[in-house]
């Protein structure tokens, strides 16, 4: 005779096809995620499930603010307040010459028939948290597609660049900061216009300029801003300063060290800057295709997500 | 036959049943301490290891794979990780936990935070190999911390997750058992 047991010792499939089950459908999440980038719709939609929870944990420090913003003595804003105003009138006397040099520099592009360059658009932001993740340097600020906020827009902050967005959600974007091993920025030495690349360090915080020829002209203590070939970032903001090179005879690179201008790693208010669309097509491959296309306006070949500029 | 781990809590008392709205709310806290502003992340332990292992040893019934695979879904959207490392890391972590439910229980807490220690190490493990395997460096052994306060940590969560399912004390001299 048949047995079956009866209902309440039934405990579904055994525990290890369990395990192979759920395993094996992680496993092919990771491939489709790390090879084909096909999982970019799934995760948008678990994005705004975990987004309640994002916002709940970012309360306590907000609310903490509030508080302690409540309780400012009034001398205390008095003195901010004057430290403010003379902070405002050195800032407008720059202004002014700023906008004085913006102007001429618009008069000598339009002579010599450049391309003028757009008014850039700047979204703040607030950085949320920082990724649980030790392999790479993320932060995830609060502002996301409906915002304006696109995947590859350029980060900084009051002192200068601090990252790039990489991944753009609805509510919330994923921005890679400049210390992260996989991130690159074009960089040119302010002093003599000398280009190269920035790459990031990793848990150092720091930036490298990787294949410099020893004997290149760079010194400690240099300034390097974004030199804006890549048509990412907009030229001239500050990056970083030299901090120290290592010159090898042995070797045919140097080895130069930089420490990033901006608050890379602490500060919680950003901007998010939109990324400037009047620049060039890229070139295409073959010498042929280049002609017959000639004269026509191509369209910007769209970049993934993740890559670096 | 006595019970050979008498401080044991499990030989002292008898629980009343957890509820699936404490589990799901202490779920939603840990995810919710993982995604506050940390400082140093090294040296924070992952909280979501630490009470999806705590609902597996207590409760493997009610909590396994799929709950441990979801979670991880979830810590892999928030953090903007590779979609599947934390599912991987935390099936496994969930199918071990589930495992040795029955040996750890016999232990005293102190006994226990020894198992849950090489647990979450085991699932850091995991986690690198996935990474390294996808062209991570390896980031140092400063990863090791977090799982180590983590299990550090397994008394106190074990008394603060096990208070809903306590009843009051009541002595009765003239019971039978």
């Amino acid at each position: 005779m048949e047995h079956t047991p009866p209902p309440f010792f039934n405990r579904g499939p055994a525990p290890l096809v369990r395990l192979v089950f759920f395993a094996s459908l992680a496993l092919a999440l990771l491939v489709l995620d790390a090879r084909f980038r096909y999982t970019e719709g799934l995760r948008s939609v678990l994005v705004l499930a975990v987004y309640p929870l994002q916002s709940l944990a970012t309360l306590p420090s907000t609310l903490g603010a509030r508080i302690v913003g409540y309780f400012a003595s009034q001398s205390q804003l008095h003195e901010e307040n004057a430290e403010l105003r003379a902070k405002l009138l050195d800032a407008s006397q720059a202004a002014q010459r700023f906008e004085a040099a913006q102007a001429e520099t618009g008069q000598l592009r339009r002579l010599i028939g450049a391309a003028e360059r757009l008014p850039l658009k700047a979204t703040p932001a607030e950085i949320l948290y920082n990724s649980r993740d030790p392999y790479s340097r993320k932060v995830v600020i609060d502002k996301g597609s409906q915002n304006g906020v696109n995947a590859g827009s350029p980060v900084v902050d009051q002192n200068g660049v601090i990252g790039q967005v990489t991944r753009a959600h609805a509510l919330l974007s994923e921005v890679t900061l400049l210390t992260d091993k996989e991130q690159a920025i074009p960089v040119q030495v302010l002093r003599n216009g000398l280009r190269a690349i920035a790459f990031g360090a990793g848990a150092s915080g720091m930036l490298e300029l990787r294949f410099m020829a020893s004997n290149a002209e760079i010194q400690n203590g240099d300034k390097l801003v974004t030199s804006g070939i890549d048509g990412s970032y907009p030229p001239g903001l500050p990056v970083a300063t030299v901090a120290r090179i290592e010159r090898d005879a042995t070797d045919a690179f140097a080895r130069i060290v930089c420490q990033p201008a901006a608050g890379v790693e602490s500060g919680a208010y950003v901007l998010v800057l939109g990324r400037e669309s009047n620049r060039l097509a890229y070139p295409e491959h073959s010498g042929a295709e280049r002609e017959k296309n000639l004269g026509k306006i191509r369209k910007p070949r769209k970049k993934d997500a993740g890559a670096i500029p | 036959m006595p019970v050979p781990f008498p401080n044991s809590p499990s030989a002292q008392s008898i629980l009343l049943p957890a509820r699936p709205g404490t589990i799901l709310g202490s779920l939603a806290v840990a995810l919710l301490l993982g995604f506050l502003p940390w400082q140093n992340i090294a040296l924070v332990p992952d909280f979501v290891a630490l009470v999806l292992t705590f609902w597996c040893v207590r409760q493997p019934r009610l909590v396994g794979l799929g709950a441990g695979w979801l979670l991880g879904l979830i810590t892999d959207v928030g953090n903007g990780v590779l979609l599947g490392q934390h599912a991987l890391t935390y099936s496994l972590l969930a199918f071990a936990a589930s495992t040795l439910s029955r040996h750890m229980l016999w232990f005293p807490l102190w006994g226990q935070a020894l198992h849950v220690a090489a647990l979450l190490l085991f699932a850091q493990g995991v986690a690198t190999l996935v990474r390294m395997a996808a062209g991570a460096d390896f980031p140092g052994w400063s990863i090791t911390i977090g799982p180590l306060f983590g299990a550090a940590l397994w008394p106190l969560v074990s008394v603060l997750l096990l208070l809903p399912q306590r009843r009051p004390v009541d002595v009765d001299e003239n019971r039978a058992i």
